[in-house]
């Protein structure tokens, strides 16, 4: 387990990240870019840990990423509750 | 030891693309999410036990093996709870017509 290899694994997923950063910003409905917002939430915890081991300081990065995911997780469930109550505007043709 | 974490991690990573490629090419709401969900639970899964296999017997791969537990269940959920909140609202299904 290499520094370049790390290096590469982080990157893929951060372009990975950008793919779908298209669908936050194009997404026809709220829900879309709320699902969008989720995932790359999801890809950031790998990439935090990633971090950790490119700075040689994973004992520290591995509780930020656990606080990540539980605040992505709430963070998630919040807005799906609220778009739930709140109902969700849309078109008819879904493109 | 090192060439199961290597595996895991590229499968992992080969996961979550995938994910992110379906979340951009799929024609609607549901079937995103199809895409989204699943391959993202899966695709961190295998990275964060890759990392714990590739860190050996220590405090920092009980935490990612914890982190890993953590995501199985909460990840599933919000999925679960998002792709509720639009059916209740009444997002459209893709047919067959919105394809001419």
């Amino acid at each position: 387990m290499t520094y370049s290899f790390f290096l590469a694994v982080s990157l893929i997923i951060l372009l990975a990240v950008l793919l779908s950063l298209y669908r936050v910003v194009a997404g026809p409905s709220i829900i879309d870019r709320i699902v969008s917002v989720n995932v790359i939430g999801t890809k950031t915890i790998a990439v935090i840990v990633l971090t950790g081991y490119l700075f040689e300081r994973v004992e520290f990065f591995i509780d930020i990423a656990f606080l990540y995911a539980l605040i992505n997780f709430i963070g998630a469930l919040a807005l799906s509750r609220y778009f739930e109550q709140k109902g969700v505007e849309h078109s008819r043709s879904p493109q | 030891m090192t060439i199961v974490a290597a595996f895991l991690i590229c499968s992992g990573v080969f996961f979550l693309f995938m994910g992110a490629v379906g979340l951009i090419r799929f024609p609607d709401f549901y079937t995103r999410m199809h895409a989204a969900g699943k391959c993202d639970t899966l695709g961190s899964l295998l990275i964060l036990t890759g990392l714990a296999c590739a860190e050996g017997f220590h405090l920092s791969s009980l935490k990612l093996m914890v982190i890993a537990l953590f995501i199985f269940f909460t990840s599933p959920t919000a999925t679960h709870a998002i792709a509720r909140a639009a059916h209740r609202s009444r997002v459209p299904f893709w047919t067959e017509e919105d394809n001419k």
